[in-house]
């Protein structure tokens, strides 16, 4: 047993009063949660302490709170570990989630943001004609694949943290984005094309995404949203071919074209290239209009006029090489830990595969092993 | 007021299947949970779903499994018609989106699980309630102008006029606006009542609302000593370790290394049914060949399994075991204990979802048909909550579109009114709501768990009479209307207390050891005096009144049960 010092962030919209910090200490392992320390805390000191929780095992997705400013379920981070994470005072901050309103303590309206957005993506199989008598055909793969987005809990985590959100609060944003891969992924959906030409071509939609990996770092379940996200861009732009009117794909394009010759980002040529180079006519206004960006980089000297006119650098033949090999490749690789696994999940060595089958037990041994599903 | 035809209290599987049934049928439909849908505890069920779709199963061996499975207490009728429909309900939930884990061939795979003579359960790796409630939901959203969703909404009541059911009572948690729901038809769809017992692996939420609401107004429970435990809980926290694991080949040892299954079921091993395995670990631990720092656990052994595999398809036990026992479970044993788990008993119906409440239908762990009787075979719950929650569906709504709507008077809301404002003005002299929470629980799993008799029961029903008395005065903290969850928390511990007096009122009254029912004071199956069901009703504010109803048998006769 060690003692904890929980301080948790308290509002209660009928008192009129502004939120405030209420501290409790509560006595626990260090490795039972920081949801166990507040249900703790509400058990014996004040149960008026508002949290929703319900499995205790971050499978129900109901917990998502900061702790000590990260998002995470309550249930999912250990006392001894949030201390670690804690200030020098050695206690432990519980906030509700960003980015959506707070209804009372921890409690936030999820409905008003996260659902609304989830809604937003057609959120259901559209499912290929004609429906197959049994179960569609599809690759184990691919269901392994969309599995990784299917163990999204929707707890709100990734949205409470999302970089692009908090400047664009109409962004799709990043649990709703892994859903949509959730069908665009799916070979038994049927209209892939659709909904990638709706969230290429929303403002709001896959390309308003900044690349920050909050998302990735806040899910408690390894959905990885950003990668999912960045998925939907390539099968948009590389398999459907969609340039859409906001210039994201070749945004994205220019990007990759400019890392291909530099080797660095030459930040310089990546606006123009983005709308088709410095001397296409779709480029101009938004150049002019761009001005005073370009003004407070040059004031800033994260880019000089030596610079932004001539090429100071090419990409060595490292980078070259790179290119080569990946773009080289007949089929795109993804990257999706649950199926390449993580790095130490190399292939067991022959010696170690007949050990194990020599294990197995006769007559409840599984045939469905690696391999050799039946 | 809103008036519905069709009202489903509970958004988990068995609600959601329900609302869509009913709304293909072209009746209006509200569906009203206390959580929202997604938090519901189906969620939580891991390892799959069972359904005879291989081409060499048949039905009929499923519902053999079953019956076996039940310790021959289940109802042949209703299981005969689950084992039937079940195919057909898998390919619907294939259709409608669920990522069904598949074999090389692009089929869908199937996984071994406990009590099955065959492989037979379809599965999403470890997450397939997951897998399958997020995706009924989407289908919810899909139907979104068809079905009204009333999230995060607690029933306070039941409403009867002229002894059918019309409606509920029910407060709006974010708000706390209380308002009568009136509906032709009401199910219920709740879950179970695990929180009576701690440890446990249900949810928090898993209070028995439902149980005790139906009971309140007259509707008989029936199976309600039929508690399963689940024979690998973690020791440390109660959490579930799914069959699953065991399905893929994991071993249970005891202190001396010994696979002790050998012993209690020399063919299925770690994979008999559950009751049996939850029996033979707890013998070994009674016997002091338990492991860990009180010798009482068990080592679940998941090495054995290839690691790549375990990655795969149990990532989320991988998870559980890292994150709540600093364990890797693909390298060292686990430490495992028979924890509560399951209702098999709730709220009689008949195959069709219907209780003996005009007007009042039930469906999945709120339930009981009964196709688990004595015991639950693993992924045979989601299956249940699938086929009754569509069957109650279409049946409730067929009884909804041929009457009028009925009329249902604002005497329980202002009754439920007035409990609310009597809860929330209590002194503060009563004791707080976890302390008789967590009384309830240890003297229920002291008491009623694996190894039941006379004296532990007697005591455990004085304790439970007791503690009925306290919780009247039960203090709340909260006073304020918005998410006022103490006041929440006093309710439900009243559901809770009645779920707990039914359990141990018909597990004193079974003289007998049938599936989870184990009585060393009668240590034998009595099938001459005992082969009934035990049906449990309210008796205004005395001890449950006892009944019982005949078991349907079809076409397998009892016999002794080895595995």
């Amino acid at each position: 047993m060690a003692e904890f010092k929980l301080k948790i962030r308290r509002y209660d919209p009928e008192s009129g009063s502004a939120p405030y910090w209420d501290e409790h200490t509560v006595e626990l392992e260090p490795h039972r949660s920081v949801l166990e320390g507040i249900l703790q805390a509400r058990n014996e000191n004040d149960g008026s302490i508002g949290v929703r929780c319900s499995c205790r095992a971050a499978i129900c997705g109901s917990c998502g709170v900061r702790v000590n400013g990260k998002p995470g379920l309550a249930c999912h981070t250990h006392l001894g570990a949030a201390l670690e994470s804690a200030g020098e005072d050695g206690v432990i901050e519980v906030e509700p989630m960003g980015n959506m309103p707070i209804i009372k303590d921890l409690i936030v309206d999820m409905d008003a943001v996260h659902w609304k957005k989830i809604q937003r993506v057609t959120p259901w199989l559209i499912g290929k004609q004609p429906v197959p008598e049994r179960e569609y055909i599809v690759s184990r793969e691919s269901m392994i694949d969309v599995t990784q987005s299917m163990a999204c809990i929707q707890c709100g985590a990734c949205v409470s943290d999302c970089l692009s959100m908090e400047v664009d609060p109409l962004f799709v944003g990043p649990a709703a984005l892994a859903k949509a891969y959730r069908f665009v992924g799916d070979p038994r959906d049927g209209a892939h094309e659709q909904r990638l030409k709706d969230l290429s071509e929303d403002k709001h939609g896959i390309y308003d995404c900044t690349h920050c990996f909050k998302c990735i770092e806040a899910c408690p379940k390894g959905v990885a949203p950003m990668n999912q996200i960045m998925r939907l861009r390539r099968i948009a732009g590389n398999d459907f071919q969609i340039k859409d009117r906001n210039n994201g794909e070749r945004h994205e394009a220019a990007f990759v074209s400019n890392i291909e010759r530099n080797g660095i980002l030459h930040e310089a040529d990546l606006l123009p290239d983005s709308y088709g180079g410095k001397f296409h006519p779709r480029a101009v206004p938004e150049l002019i209009s761009s001005l005073p960006i370009v003004v407070t980089a040059l004031l800033r000297r994260k880019m000089t006029l030596g610079k932004a006119l001539l090429h100071p650098h090419t990409a060595p033949d490292g980078v070259k090489r790179i290119f080569e090999v990946v773009e080289g490749r007949e089929e795109r690789n993804e990257f999706n830990l649950y199926i390449s696994g993580t790095d130490a999940e190399a292939e067991a060595s022959p010696e170690v595969a007949a050990a194990i089958e020599a294990a197995e037990p006769a007559g409840v041994a599984p045939e469905g092993t690696e391999g050799s599903s039946g | 007021m809103p008036a519905y035809d069709v009202l489903i209290i509970g958004a988990g599987l068995a609600g959601q299947r329900a609302a869509i049934a009913a709304a293909k049928t072209g009746a209006t439909i509200a569906i009203l949970s206390k959580v929202h849908p997604v938090r519901s505890h189906s969620v939580a069920a891991a390892g799959g779903i069972n359904a005879a779709i291989s081409p060499v199963d048949d039905w009929r061996s499923h519902a053999y499994d079953t019956i076996k499975g039940s310790d021959f207490l289940g109802d042949q009728d209703a299981i005969e018609i689950m084992c039937r429909e079940a195919p057909a309900e898998v390919m619907w939930l294939e259709h409608a989106g669920v990522t069904f884990h598949r074999n090389q061939k692009g089929e869908m795979d199937l996984r071994a699980f406990g009590g099955a003579s065959m492989k037979r359960t379809a599965y999403v790796a470890d997450i397939t309630g997951q897998a399958l409630l997020h995706v009924l939901y989407e289908q919810l959203m899909k139907y979104h102008e068809v079905i009204d969703r009333y999230e995060e909404w607690f029933v306070t009541s039941l409403i009867t006029n002229e002894g059918a059911c019309v409606g509920a009572v029910a407060r709006e948690i974010r708000s706390g606006k209380i308002e009568t729901f009136t509906a032709k038809s009401v199910i219920l769809a709740s879950g179970g009542a695990g929180q009576c017992f701690q440890p446990t692996t249900n949810a928090l939420i898993c209070t028995g609302d439902g149980i005790a609401q139906a009971y309140q107004i007259g509707a008989p429970l029936m199976d309600m000593e039929m508690v399963q435990y689940h024979p690998t809980t973690l020791a440390e926290n109660g959490f579930l370790i799914t069959e699953g694991a065991r399905g893929e080949g994991a071993h249970l040892l005891n202190s001396e290394g010994e696979r002790f299954m050998e012993k209690y079921a020399p063919n299925k091993m770690e994979l008999a049914s559950r009751d049996v395995v939850s029996r033979a670990e707890q013998t070994e631990i009674l016997e002091g060949r338990g492991v860990g720092p009180d010798k009482q656990g068990i080592y679940l052994d998941i090495t054995v399994v290839p690691r790549k595999r375990t990655l795969e398809a149990l990532r989320e036990i991988v998870n559980i075991g890292k994150d709540f026992a600093g364990v890797d479970i693909t390298r060292e044993p686990i430490i495992i204990q028979p924890g509560m788990h399951y209702m098999m008993g709730g709220v009689k119906t008949d195959f069709n979802g219907a209780t003996e409440v005009p007007g009042l239908y039930a469906a999945g762990e709120v339930a009981c048909v009964s196709v688990h009787g004595g015991n639950r075979l693993g992924a045979n719950s989601l299956l249940d909550t699938l086929i009754f929650g569509r069957r109650s569906g279409e049946h409730a709504a067929e009884r909804a579109l041929a009457m009028q709507m009925p009329a249902a008077s604002d005497e329980q809301l202002i009754h439920d009114r007035e409990m609310i404002a009597e809860i929330l003005a209590r002194l503060k002299s009563g004791r707080r709501i976890s302390e008789i929470k967590q009384e309830l629980g240890t003297t229920m799993n002291r008491y009623a768990a694996v190894y039941r008799d006379e004296a532990g029961l007697q005591s455990a029903h004085e304790v439970v009479r007791r503690l009925k008395e306290e919780a009247k005065t039960v203090y709340v903290d909260d006073k304020g209307a918005v998410f006022n969850q103490d006041l929440l928390g006093a309710i439900e511990l009243d559901y809770m207390l009645d779920c707990a007096e039914t359990i141990v009122v018909a597990a004193l009254e079974r003289k007998e050891s049938r599936g989870a029912q184990f009585r060393t004071d009668y240590p034998e199956r009595n099938d001459a005096q005992w082969l009934k069901h035990i049906d449990v009703s309210r008796n205004g504010g005395d001890v449950p009144k006892i009944s019982y109803s005949e078991v349907t048998i079809t076409d397998w006769q009892p016999e002794a049960r080895t595995y």
